[in-house]
């Protein structure tokens, strides 16, 4: 575990050596509260008169919905509310960002309860509040569906075709051209890019094509969906759930409902990971509208099958990446279609993981096009850095196979044409200080990289690219009388980020880091926060609390100053005391925060540090990842020996946080490209919607992993912070696919590369040899 | 839904012979408690047989081990003088879950779960293992490879359950072993599982052999053409090539989530190999 910076001036430099508290690895605020099990999760909490959710849910893969009949369910004792479509008013189509991607209001109110039709096995389409689940599972068992039953469509070639059934009947292509006349199942064409490509490729001594499928994959956060919603008879109302945004599920719930923002507070619980899955609604409006109509508390709590039948995976895709390069190792040109899943509603990240694809080179020539593509399964959800680990995937592949036949280092063919700052990125931005080139020569001077392998084993290198966001933040400092502070921010801690905060204010305050509480507050005790996701909660919050903590600051100097009766501008703040410019006179000679705190009822009234601000200047983080394998052949289970993860994150607040996140990323990776797959029957139905057969990789399947964390500061925070969450899940599924071609000399241009189609390609291989 | 967890054999016997079918009985738990959260089933007695000196006991008689049935893996991989008397028995209890499971899944549980693809069974039958069931007619013995008759379905009369498993006594230059397939490292169900028990003679010829397969049929096979393959032999690489091709002739599985037809018939053989080789290696670890 290494960090390599590179500073922008020596001035930063003096700076940093001052730190008490940024870069060290401080305990975390919330960690005894997680391993003595005190910690209160989505589903911890309990109310007085609680009732239980329970959700009706199709087993159908798409059918039309002739009848709901809820008249039986009704008359069971101990059933006090069930709701269906008659109780969500219809919303007109309308886009609103949610993370990185965006959400249309006709579609979520559908989602959250089907109307005309159920469009995937697990659509919900109707929902009972009972006083005990065992009550609940009865009443649903009671309520009457009549279905007829349509074709289904999951795979996005087949969705595409003008003969395949359409899942949304009105729909026709956003951005086609010439424009869509007739309805299809594809939602949207994006392009991105500059040049034009065919000049490029005609410069190119050497051209790659390839065709790649990836299959959908889930988030996997521990924890399922919960929350428990409680509206009184005035039409007030409190939900407590397990998201990554509150703010944002209030905004939705309210307008899902029919109800006035500030009518509605949300708490959010401790969060057992999200991954950009926590960032949309599921169960949250519907048991707002059980509560509404039963006037009692309601929990709802999804099952772990509900979770994958019901809840965002992340995009399958089919793609083609062509890459032409001069026989010096010159990228000429590069073009990429990409065709991702949307799942039953549009709003795939197609247009991030169009933009992302080619982010990591320097091109004059360049073009990604991407197609948003209506498939029977559930709706796709923000899963770390949606859309770029596909479409770089493919990319990055075919970059390694074009290194390979110009018969150069796949590190140095990718030093030859990386973006670096001033480069104008595909998707049209100038790039600022970025880290890729540092993190390309840090990977290649790594001792992992410099090793050899043994017979039979291959080794594989990628990069990696995410832009991050920054956006709004509220943060308060609360000053309690002995001059220990409250820090309330609204963004959900997922990954550590009350420590990094709590570490940020400590340092600008002055003061020890456990003279620092941080907390998540409610919705109603801060100004409005967009959700913990965009890798954004330690670059944008993080700025806005050093500057909620500056501006306490300011307001400290000008007590000592009304104190000491001098020019607040005499006043200096250092190492969490007030003193004097000059060194004369007053009755103390220092004024600690402890003392201004216990007199400000004297000298002023309550310290509140406060600061709001849509942030700007998030820089983009480029990661690259090192891997070695082995291979079974004679039954294709592919081995991860060793693992490396080099990115960059402008200042690691945190290390071992920011570490986590490598480690964390590349593991999901890792799962993605080897096993993990939905396995449908041929009704559409889901056969391995529960974690043993879903297959994330457990401890044992991966080794250690090693970090090297590189720091090009982003001049936009105050100390440097990139946004580092995301990034890494970018490189795995293309280091290790290029691994297993370096190890079998067979380019695997699907995923998952489980072992039954690694032997498949084996014998193959050896077959036609 | 009632549970008992009655102190004796004959408590339990009459507990279940007054329900009939809709009783079930709880060893570990790691298979029912699952199938009863997810409502695959819904008994209206549960007799909980942990309570019973006898199923919890590994005892040696005239030399033979008995081994109760709800003895969990983790204490069947701390016996260490059953595991050097049938390490491929133990590594296959093992197996079984996590390190929380090991605490708690059992021998019997995984015989009468009835999953084509439970770990212990393979290595059971390729030892030659007998049940002790205890039941309404008194006590009966069965082979382990008579137990099971299909996905979830046994032998089984109603009231009737596995008390114990006997072990023959290994002969000295004997070896048996277990291997599955899984796509992960842990916690995961076997693909294919093979489980093999051979016998040399004081010249390494093979006496006697069983080879057991998992996972690729609706019960476990015991393959009679693979241990002819190897018997009378010195268990060389042709040979054991020869019993490989009768393990893959005798596969007979199911395409599903876990596995096709051709992977599953193709790595039940390189299993085979493997398993071979290591009991083989066994047979010598006396000397």
């Amino acid at each position: 575990m290494a960090i390599v910076t590179k500073r922008v001036s020596d001035e930063r430099e003096a700076e940093e050596q001052n730190f008490n508290w940024v870069g060290t690895r401080a305990v975390r605020p919330d960690g005894v509260d997680k391993v003595t099990g005190r910690a209160k999760f989505g589903a911890d909490l309990h109310l007085p008169n609680m009732l239980v959710g329970k959700m009706l849910r199709s087993p159908h893969a798409h059918a039309r919905i002739l009848s709901i009949d809820i008249s039986s369910a009704e008359k069971l004792p101990g059933v006090k509310a069930i709701v269906t479509r008659e109780d969500f008013s219809d919303l007109a189509s309308e886009f609103v960002p949610a993370g990185e991607m965006m959400v249309n209001y006709r579609d979520i109110t559908r989602n959250v309860m089907a109307r005309e039709k159920v469009l995937y096995e697990g659509h919900a389409l109707a929902a009972v509040a009972a006083v005990n689940a065992i009550v609940a599972r009865e009443a649903l068992a009671l309520i009457q569906v009549d279905y007829e039953v349509l074709p289904h469509v999951l795979d996005v070639v087949e969705a595409m075709k003008p003969e395949a059934v359409l899942i949304q009947e009105d729909l026709l292509t956003d951005g086609a051209d010439p424009p869509a006349d007739k309805p299809s199942n594809i939602a949207k064409r994006v392009e991105f890019g500059h040049g034009d490509i065919e000049t490029g490729f005609a410069k190119a001594d050497v051209i790659v094509e390839r065709e790649f499928n990836t299959r959908p994959v889930h988030q996997g956060y521990i924890e399922p969906h919960a929350c428990v919603a409680s509206v009184s008879e005035d039409g007030q109302a409190e939900l407590w759930c397990s998201t990554q945004g509150h703010y944002v599920v209030r905004g939705h719930c309210a307008r899902i409902l029919g109800m006035d923002v500030a009518k509605l507070r949300v708490t959010a619980s401790e969060i057992g990971g999200g991954f950009g899955g926590k960032t949309v609604v599921y169960l949250e409006p519907v048991a707002l509208a059980l509560s509404r109509k039963a006037c009692q508390p309601v929990k709802m709590v999804m099952t772990r099958e509900e979770v994958f039948k019901a809840s965002g995976p992340a995009s399958g895709a089919n793609m083609r990446v062509k890459i032409g390069a001069t026989r010096d190792g010159r990228i000429t040109a590069g073009e990429a279609i990409l065709h991702y899943q949307a799942g039953a509603f549009q709003g795939s990240p197609v247009p991030p993981g169009a933009q992302c694809a080619f982010a990591p080179y320097d091109l004059e020539h360049v073009r990604a096009v991407g197609f948003d593509v209506l498939v029977n399964r559930p709706k796709v959800a923000a899963y770390r850095a949606p859309g770029a680990p596909i479409s770089e995937y493919a990319v990055e592949s075919v970059v390694d196979e074009v290194a390979k036949k110009l018969n150069i280092d796949p590190i140095e063919f990718r030093l030859k044409n990386a973006s670096r700052e001033g480069t104008k990125a595909s998707h049209g931005p100038k790039f600022g200080p970025i880290g890729l080139v540092e993190t390309l020569e840090a990977a290649q001077a790594h001792d992992h990289y410099q090793s050899p392998l043994q017979p039979g084993q291959g080794r594989g290198v990628a990069s990696g690219y995410w832009f991050n966001i920054g956006g709004q933040s509220s943060v308060t400092l609360n000053t309690s009388e002995d001059g220990t502070v409250a820090l309330v921010v609204g963004t959900p801690d997922i990954g550590g980020s009350r420590a990094s905060l709590g570490m940020m204010v400590a340092e600008e305050l002055g003061v020890e880091l456990d003279k620092v509480r941080p907390m998540i507050g409610d919705t109603s005790s801060l100004g409005y926060n967009f959700l913990t996701g965009g890798s954004r909660t330690t670059f944008a919050t993080g700025k806005v609390a050093v500057d909620a903590a500056r501006d306490l600051v300011s307001q400290l100097r000008e007590r000592a100053a009304k104190i000491w009766d001098v020019p607040v501008g005499d006043i200096l703040w250092h190492n969490g005391e007030a003193l004097q410019k000059n060194g004369r006179g007053g009755p103390t000679e220092t004024l600690s925060f402890r003392d201004l705190a216990e007199s400000m009822g004297k000298t002023g009234g309550p310290l509140v540090g406060q600061a709001s601000e849509n942030v700007q200047g998030a820089a983009p983080s480029f990661g690259t990842h090192v891997v070695d394998v082995d291979v079974d052949r004679e039954t294709g289970r592919v081995e991860i020996l060793r693992y490396t993860v080099v990115q960059d994150a402008g200042k690691a607040i945190h290390p071992s946080y920011v570490e986590g996140q490598y480690q964390g990323g590349a593991v999901q990776g890792i799962g993605w490209a080897l096993n993990e797959e939905y396995i449908y029957d041929s009704e559409g139905r889901l056969e391995n919607a529960g974690f043993l057969d879903y297959r994330m990789p457990v401890c044992s399947d991966v080794p250690m992993i090693d970090t090297v964390i590189v720091e090009v500061p982003n001049p936009a925070h105050p100390y440097g912070v990139k946004g580092v969450g995301e990034t890494p899940i970018v490189p795995p599924l293309a280091a290790i696919s290029n691994a297993v071609a370096n190890a079998l000399g067979i380019r695997f241009s699907e995923l998952p590369m489980s072992p039954p189609r690694v032997l498949a390609a084996i014998a193959a291989a050896s077959s036609s040899k | 839904m009632q549970y008992e967890a009655p102190t004796t054999v004959d408590q339990a016997v009459a507990l279940l012979k007054n329900s009939g079918n809709a009783s079930k009985v709880l060893a570990g738990g790691t298979d029912l408690l699952v199938q009863l959260r997810s409502g695959m089933i819904e008994p209206e007695l549960i007799v909980d047989i942990k309570k019973i000196p006898e199923v919890r006991s590994i005892l040696k008689e005239d030399g033979k081990f008995r081994v109760g049935a709800v003895v969990t893996g983790a204490e069947l991989g701390e016996h260490g003088d059953l595991k050097a008397a049938w390490p491929g028995v133990v590594e296959a209890a093992e197996l079984i879950g996590s390190t929380q499971i090991q605490g708690r899944a059992s021998l019997g549980g995984n015989l009468c779960n009835a999953s084509p693809a439970a770990d212990a069974v393979p290595a059971l039958v390729a030892a030659g293992a007998i049940c002790m069931i205890a039941g309404p007619n008194g006590r009966r013995e069965l082979p382990v490879g008579a137990i099971c008759t299909g996905p979830g379905q046994t032998s089984l009369s109603p009231g009737e359950f596995v008390v114990s498993f006997l072990f023959p006594i290994p002969k000295p230059r004997s070896g048996d072993a277990y291997l599955r397939f899984i796509p992960r490292t842990e916690m995961d169900i076997a693909v294919v599982g093979v489980g093999i028990h051979i016998t040399l003679d004081a010249e390494n010829v093979c006496v006697d052999a069983r080879v057991a397969v998992g996972a690729v049929a609706p019960t476990v096979l015991l393959v009679e053409e693979s241990a002819a393959a190897l018997v009378g032999t010195m268990v060389d690489d042709a040979s054991i090539d020869k019993m490989i091709a009768a393990v893959r002739d005798s596969c007979d599985p199911i395409d599903d989530k876990r596995g096709t037809v051709v992977y599953r018939t193709q790595v039940a053989g390189v299993l085979a190999g493997r398993v071979c080789r290591i009991a083989l290696q066994r047979t010598r670890r006396h000397e």
